[in-house]
């Protein structure tokens, strides 16, 4: 994978979950909740505009975040699967945070020491929001998991049904600043920990889906990208 | 949710180092550790501390306005409790 494309994925990783996060905006469970999840959505954009920024100027042909962001279709998108999962219920996207926040944890965190300045720059940046991620998710997955019959219930269903989704994010790519598959021991110490003290249990690896780094997603995807992208689309170059 | 589940807290920041813990407001939270994550967002997005407490709001002993005058109206004719009669340094900031 060109350096580019890594760029890519990681800035469409961040966009794309700053706008699943966003759809929470006045219908979390409650006012702090709401504040807390517009914040990390907001951190996540933030590296989005750094990295697709990036990628415009790695590619060379004049494309700015905004072309990335809003003038791309489903297929050049090359955000992983997990992001791009509808919220479900308070369970779900919390563990969908937690396993998005344990994997951009290190690699954030390894980037922050990689040869390439920029990416270095924004892995310094993002690493500390990172940790704040890392931690909301984990202290919500441990007192749904470690709460009553009905929460324990429904947050071990969320990590079943996320789990399959995390193993696109370890696939090797040796030429990468940062090589994807050297973050899965951390990840999977991340998440053993939190899931015990959650009284979860990790399931068994099955079926593992991919391909949004090729540029093939679930049909989730299109809805979202359509509702992000029709007021640039209808209105191009709209400013206020 | 319900205040049950979620009571009230008061939240203190420090707005920087050698000032002390200011009330800024109150938030619900279902326990503690939450509280303070969420005094973090809701208190301190805009660089306002390096410290936050929180307090159950219940923990709280308040005066009330009832008592005000027994509490408070004593004080008024006792000038001799103001350090009005010092010279202030120049330079003494917070006083």
């Amino acid at each position: 994978m060109s350096l580019f494309d890594f760029t890519l994925g990681l800035g469409d990783d961040a966009l794309v979950a700053a706008q699943r996060l966003g759809e929470w905006t006045s219908r979390a469970p409650e006012m702090e909740e709401d504040v807390a999840l517009a914040n990390i959505a907001l951190d996540q954009l933030g590296a989005a505009r750094l990295l697709l920024t990036y990628a415009g100027e790695l590619e060379g042909a004049g494309r700015d975040e905004d072309d990335l962001a809003y003038l791309r279709d489903d297929r050049e998108f090359r955000n992983c699967l997990l992001v791009e999962l509808p919220n479900g219920d308070f369970g779900v996207t919390m563990a969908k945070l937690f396993f998005l926040a344990a994997y951009q944890s290190p690699l954030y965190t390894a980037l922050a020491g990689c040869a390439d300045e920029r990416l270095a720059a924004v892995g310094a940046k993002a690493r500390k929001e990172s940790a704040y991620h890392l931690d909301h998710a984990a202290l919500w997955v441990k007192r749904l998991g470690d709460g009553t019959d009905e929460s324990h219930r429904r947050m071990q269903d969320a990590v079943d049904q996320v789990w399959p989704y995390v193993h696109e994010l370890f696939v090797p790519d040796p030429a990468a600043p940062v090589d994807p598959a050297t973050l899965r021991a951390d990840f999977d110490a991340t998440v053993a920990a939190v899931l015990d003290e959650a009284t979860l249990t990790r399931p068994e690896t099955s079926w593992t889906p991919g391909g949004g780094r090729d540029g093939v997603h679930t049909e989730h995807l299109s809805y979202l990208l359509a509702e992000m992208q029709v007021l640039h689309r209808a209105h191009p170059g709209a400013n206020w | 949710m319900s205040t049950e589940l979620t009571p009230l807290w008061e939240v203190f920041v420090r707005a920087r180092r050698g000032l002390s813990h200011t009330h800024v407001g109150s938030l619900h939270a279902p326990d503690a550790e939450l509280a303070l994550r969420n005094a973090r967002d809701l208190y301190t997005r805009r660089q306002e501390g390096v410290s936050i407490w929180v307090v159950p709001a219940g923990a709280i002993t308040a005066s009330s306005p009832d008592e005000k005058d027994a509490f408070f109206d004593p004080a008024a004719d006792k000038v001799y409790r103001h350090p009005t009669f010092y010279e202030v340094p120049d330079g003494v900031a917070h006083l």
